[in-house]
């Protein structure tokens, strides 16, 4: 039994192999391989301009929607190419979720800021037991159960993204992906979304962007550093173990990043 | 080390002296603005309002008094009727009596056909609003010393029977019912035809289309060049093909309506609808580029199709703005004439649009009409309906401002 489940936990859930990303001619992201364990938070560092959120965005082909961006190579989910001309990105968007830098929820209230998704890709049963036991998940359900009807956009900066979580959630995913979360968030609602995160990792496989070392160190199990070669193209410099990473790096420029000597 | 700014220290600086007074000049510059659009609207409607109201002074053809021994108020229906024929041509009783017999309408109507075919009061001299007001006494005097059966009275012309009456060579019977309809039924016609295709072009330009490609881009500057193409040129385009070449199609004779020709009001709201298109697509436009690009990325995160996020969240965002940009076109339809006039309107017309078919008259048309006849009584229905015109299009935009925040409340 317990080699199976080991083994199932390395068998990466999704994963980057070989790959390029452009915009037009320009090579944002020099290949690249990133394997990610399933049901584990994984953190993507790297100073402004690396291409940290290109890197994520192509995890879900949010990307498609800039005219000139260009992948080379794939991205495997589940073993399955998600750049193959057969796959429709609308349905791997429903399989991997997303939560953004600025909180967005939509301008209506906050159950329908939870039920739209699941209304629109078509999941059936209960809604009100839905939009309950996923605000929960979020930990948001206490503050808002009195006022669900209320304007999503009423609520602080930290509800409102917890509320996208929710939403994303909602959709029942595999994968969330997070760009920056808690980049417009004050340190106490960071430390909630923090601790979300933990909760979530049992059941859901996290991808974290973040600019702040501190809080990839706190709150990831694996970290990528990414930083930028001469030619100003992302480069993947490390990927470890979180521990490994911020204690014993292996490679120059992350610890220079890490320590604090870069940018 | 750092300067504390004294009040000393302050006055010392004309720099910035010099910097507040420059911005106070520019601030009464745009006061300026303001006040000169102020100006310009105060002198329209004053104009407006003195024309629309004053006194009248009229003499009649027939002495009343001389129809029947008793006052004609206190005439019965029959009575009245018997006066009606015995001083009436029997083939004007006949065309009188098209729009329902005499014995089957009330004593006030047939008074007042009494007052409008045999007494016939005619305009002798109309003055306006404050000119009445400041010289009631000499215009009296004037006015009975002329002509001492003059009958003298204030006379307000938008009044009920303006709005109700069909047209008539006597200003004093005429009303802007068939052209108050046929502006409505043209402008709700047009808002069909052009709302749904404009907002449908904005999204196809907005969402789907490839700037990149040159075709896209030669089509977004066209249209931006044809809200600004003279309406009379739709006007002959209007004629060219919903009139002509589309007769069959706008007259309703292939739907089975018998001796129409294109002269109709499909053909002008069609006109109308091609003129208020561009300013539709290119507002709409306006408002869907304005929708935050995070709603959009928040939707399609979701597993959202592009048509679930045009429709759920783009057009709901948009929707205020789009509204806004409609009404500017409508307001601006509503009072156009020379397209109108172009694809034929007609200009004395007694029966009311009844259809998409029929032919029509509309208010601007009725305005220019009696503003170009020589009698000074219809100057002053002519300002009356302008304010007509004017209260449809507030009450247009008041409806629409009340849609849009519907739509805004969240």
């Amino acid at each position: 039994m317990q080699t199976t489940l080991d083994q199932q936990d390395h068998t990466p859930i999704i994963e980057a192999r070989d790959t390029h990303l452009y915009y037009g001619k320009f090579r944002a992201v020099k290949e690249f391989d990133l394997k990610v364990q399933p049901r584990k938070i994984t953190a993507i560092i790297g100073p402004s301009g690396c291409g940290k959120s290109t890197v994520l965005r192509s995890f879900n082909r949010m990307n498609d929607f800039v005219p000139s961006f260009r992948l080379e190579g794939e991205v495997l989910f589940h073993n399955q190419n998600i750049y193959a001309p057969e796959i429709d990105p609308v349905f791997i968007r429903g399989q991997i979720g997303m939560v953004f830098q600025k909180p967005n929820p939509f301008p209506k209230s906050i159950y329908e800021n939870v039920a739209w998704g699941a209304r629109i890709n078509g999941i059936k049963g209960n809604m009100d037991e839905l939009v309950e036991r996923t605000l929960r998940q979020a930990a948001l359900w206490d503050e808002v159960k009195d006022g669900l009807k209320n304007s999503a956009l009423s609520l602080s900066g930290g509800q409102q993204q917890r509320l996208c979580i929710a939403r994303a959630l909602a959709v029942q995913p595999e994968i969330i992906l997070m760009d920056e979360p808690c980049s417009a968030l004050d340190p106490i609602a960071t430390l909630k979304i923090e601790e979300l995160m933990r909760e979530l990792s049992v059941n859901y496989t996290i991808i974290i962007v973040t600019h702040n070392m501190q809080q990839a160190a706190r709150a990831s199990d694996m970290t990528a550093f990414f930083t930028m070669d001469e030619d100003r193209a992302g480069i993947m410099v490390e990927y470890d173990q979180t521990s490994k990473l911020f204690t014993t790096p292996r490679d120059q420029r992350t610890e220079d990043y890490i320590t604090g000597r870069y940018g | 080390m750092n300067r504390a700014p004294h009040k000393s220290a302050q006055a010392a600086s004309p720099h910035l002296l010099a910097r507040h007074r420059a911005g106070r000049l520019w601030k009464t510059g745009f006061s300026l603005s303001i006040l000169f659009g102020l100006i310009a609207l105060a002198a329209l409607l004053f104009n407006v309002i003195d024309q629309s109201a004053g006194l009248l002074v009229t003499a009649n053809k027939v002495d009343p008094s001389t129809l029947a021994e008793k006052p004609l108020e206190e005439l019965s229906v029959k009575e009245l009727t018997q006066i009606l024929k015995s001083n009436l041509s029997n083939n004007r009783i006949k065309t009188i009596e098209r729009n329902g017999v005499l014995m089957g309408r009330t004593q006030a109507e047939l008074l007042e056909l009494i007052d409008e075919q045999i007494v016939k009061p005619e305009v002798i001299a109309s003055y306006h609003l404050f000119e009445s007001l400041r010289h009631e006494t000499e215009i009296r005097q004037q006015a009975l010393g002329k002509n001492p059966d003059a009958r003298i009275e204030w006379k307000i012309w938008l009044n009920w029977h303006f709005l109700t009456n069909v047209m008539s060579s006597n200003a004093q019977y005429a009303g802007v019912r068939t052209a108050l309809l046929g502006s409505l039924f043209l402008i709700a016609v047009s808002i069909l035809m052009a709302f749904p295709i404009g907002v449908g072009a904005a999204i196809y330009l907005e969402e789907y289309s490839d700037r990149r490609l040159r075709i896209n881009r030669i089509i977004q500057t066209n249209i931006d060049n044809l809200a600004g193409v003279p309406s009379i040129v739709y006007g002959i385009l209007g004629l060219a093909i919903f009139v002509r070449a589309l007769s069959p199609l706008t007259s309703g004779v292939i739907f089975g309506v018998e001796g129409g020709n294109g002269r109709t009001i499909l053909s002008a709201a069609l006109t109308m609808a091609l003129l208020i298109l561009p300013v539709i697509i290119i507002n709409a436009q306006e408002a869907i580029r304005a929708v935050p690009s995070s709603l959009r990325q928040a939707a399609y995160g979701l597993g959202a199709t592009r048509w679930q996020t045009i429709w759920h969240h783009v057009l709901p965002y948009a929707m205020p703005g789009i509204l806004t940009g409609s009404i500017l076109a409508v307001s601006r339809a509503i009072g156009e004439t020379a397209p109108l006039i172009v694809v034929g309107a007609a200009t004395f017309i007694t029966q009311d649009p009844n259809g998409v078919f029929s032919r029509f008259t509309a208010l601007p048309i009725q305005i220019y009409n009696w503003t170009t006849r020589p009698q000074p009584e219809f100057r002053n229905i002519a300002a009356a309906a302008i304010l007509v015109l004017l209260l449809s299009l507030l009450s247009m935009n008041a409806v629409a401002i009340l849609l849009r925040n519907k739509f805004s409340r969240r």
